[in-house]
């Protein structure tokens, strides 16, 4: 799934912190404490999860690609050819402190059912995704009447594997639907950078061009 | 077909059952192997290769399981045929299981006729081999007679246990059983139970077996018999399982063996023929009848589910060992979806898991063949394994 969408990466997630690593890998990886044990859903070449090792993290991942699990594999990573969307069932309630989605939710077909595995198999769950409410996709769709296609999101909507995109504004509407609480949220501009905490969400919505929340189950 | 002029010298026979040429543990009668048919049975022979060191510290060895028909040379020239080992290219200097580092070890199975207790060794009460008299033997049993070698080697806790097929039975029981002494576990193109269809091909070759009058309801080697011609066939056809239709198109087509056309008769016309007829032959020479009557039955038996309270994952709840499992996608025998089936276990009991399918058009034997991405995981894997077992790094 990753390894497929790596292409199509936003500024935001291309940008790379001064450990070289990808600022929104960094900024999901800063919402870990050190030593849990963490599932990451869509893993693709095992960025995250080596990342997350060098933190003193007991990292899993399951990745739908069969390049990008063989790829871990053979770097150590504990990584298993899986699809979100069907093997997260399979999982023990209360099996991980943190599930991670990065960069995963908007390429599944139930992203409910998916999100609502996340709160039943960890304490907390992770999700970044690209925010489909920044101006530059709404400008796209409002006057040039198309899909979004930019050098950033280079898929032809008829092939592209990212199938549910949401806004940010979207994605709280869903955690109050499946009763995840929000215990976290950053959103990052154009250029990686991390945006101010008090902005309003209309602005989040508006201007963040990536979003990462941090969640648990309510009460 | 498999007819010809055998020797039926008994001592010649039993010889590499009974004395082979690998070094045996010899298990006094008073440590009997405790069978799951609920016989303790005495006394125990085990016969084993080893490649490679052991580390001071002992924390370096590798047990690798062998296959239904395999044996224990896995790298050396095999005593009978003079054919190289049966895992060359993952075993040896600088391979995946790397000699250099690792201190491999590889023993018969119990029921096997490579020097390990089976029915072709000979039975000290009456002098004869064992033939149908051999217990029933399970997976378990054989990773029970695998421990006590252990114990006698001195090596407390595996760093891995890895192999193919039934070798990967092996590697998960040994999992489920000492999951304090594995390390990792390697189970590839294995499966958490052996399904109905091939319970139905190895019953198939059994009854091929017993259908050979020569077989003489087990006792051919007190009748100064040998059913090759009814191994041979059950060797054909677990060979066609072992392969797959478009590997099999491949290497042979619809070509004629030797031939421009086809002769109207009951001929090896086909090249596809030929070879099968070449498996079943060669096999007899070095496999004993019964023996494969036994391991077919282990292998049969096999059922984690039901031997662990009715889940795969009870087999591995709480256990510390990490797991790579790999299939390869044109196995039809053991496809990917029984992997599948033991990730399930696996992860449901919060075990540490890999888990890889490698595209391949060579079908269940891909395991035992070249093929680069199975190296590099196995490689990778066990590197990794390695750095949190704390072994030196190469």
């Amino acid at each position: 799934m990753l390894s497929r969408l790596k292409y199509d990466l936003t500024m935001a997630e291309a940008a790379r912190g001064p450990g070289g690593s990808r600022v929104d890998l960094l900024v999901v990886a800063d919402m870990v404490e050190r030593g849990a044990r963490v599932l990451d859903v869509g893993c693709g070449d095992g960025e995250l999860l080596r990342l997350l090792e060098t933190r003193g993290v007991d990292g899993r991942g399951i990745e739908l690609s069969r390049e990008g699990v063989n790829e871990c594999v053979a770097k150590g990573l504990a990584v298993v050819q899986g699809d979100a969307d069907t093997d997260l069932e399979d999982y023990p309630d209360d099996g991980f402190d943190f599930v991670i989605l990065s960069q995963t939710l908007q390429a599944t077909r139930r992203p409910r059912v998916v999100l609502e595995h996340m709160l039943r198999i960890g304490r907390h769950g992770i999700v970044s995704f690209p925010n489909f409410g920044h101006w530059r996709i709404r400008l796209q769709i409002a006057l040039g009447g198309h899909m979004p296609h930019t050098d950033n999101l280079p898929y032809a909507w008829y092939e592209t594997p990212n199938i549910h995109f949401c806004s940010i504004k979207d994605f709280r509407q869903l955690c109050h639907a499946v009763g995840a609480k929000m215990e976290q949220a950053v959103a990052l501009n154009a250029w990686g950078g991390r945006m101010r905490l008090k902005m309003p969400w209309w602005f989040w919505n508006l201007f963040g061009e990536q979003a990462v929340f941090l969640l648990s189950r309510q009460g | 077909m498999a007819d010809g002029s055998a020797t039926l010298d008994l001592a010649d026979r039993t010889r590499e059952a009974d004395s082979p040429h690998s070094p045996v543990v010899r298990f006094a009668a008073h440590k009997p192997l405790r069978l799951d048919a609920g016989v303790d049975f005495a006394p125990l022979q085990i016969a084993y290769q080893t490649y490679g060191t052991l580390n001071a510290a002992r924390t370096n060895a590798i047990l690798v399981c062998h296959a239904l028909t395999g044996d224990q040379h896995v790298v050396n020239d095999h005593p009978v045929t003079g054919k190289p080992g049966w895992w060359e290219t993952m075993v040896g200097p600088g391979r995946p299981i790397d000699t250099e580092r690792y201190f491999v070890i590889c023993p018969n199975v119990v029921g096997g006729c490579m020097g390990s207790s089976g029915p072709a060794s000979t039975n000290p009460a009456t002098g004869m081999p064992w033939g149908l008299d051999f217990p029933v033997i399970t997976v378990r049993d054989m990773v029970r007679a695998q421990a006590m070698l252990l114990d006698h080697l001195g090596i407390d806790s595996l760093f891995a246990v890895a192999g193919g097929s039934m070798g990967g039975m092996q590697a998960l029981q040994w999992a489920a059983s000492y999951p304090h002494r594995v390390f990792a576990s390697l189970p590839i193109a294995a499966a958490t139970r052996h399904s109905a269809q091939n319970i139905a091909f190895h019953e198939v070759g059994r009854q091929a077996v017993m259908a050979d009058p020569d077989w003489r309801g087990g006792r051919y080697f007190a009748e100064g018999t040998n059913p090759r011609r009814g191994l041979a066939v059950a060797r054909m056809g677990a060979h066609i399982t072992y392969l797959s239709d478009a590997a099999l198109h491949r290497k042979f087509g619809r070509r004629f063996q030797d031939r421009d056309n086809p002769t109207f008769s009951f001929d090896a016309d086909f090249q596809v023929e030929s070879y099968l007829r070449h498996q079943g032959i060669t096999f007899v020479e070095r496999f004993d009848a019964n023996s494969y009557l036994y391991l077919t039955r282990a292998m049969d038996y096999f059922d984690l589910a039901g031997d662990y309270d009715g889940a795969v994952a009870n087999a591995f709840r709480g256990a510390p060992t990490r797991f790579c499992v790999i299939s390869f996608t044109s196995d039809w025998l053991f496809p990917t979806s029984e992997s599948r089936a033991i990730v399930h276990g696996l992860n449901a009991a919060g075990a540490r898991v890999s888990f890889a399918e490698i595209t391949t058009d060579k079908g269940h034997d891909a395991f035992l063949l070249d093929e680069p991405e199975l190296f590099a995981i196995v490689r990778g894997f066990l590197e990794g394994a390695a750095k949190a077992r704390g072994l030196p790094a190469r």
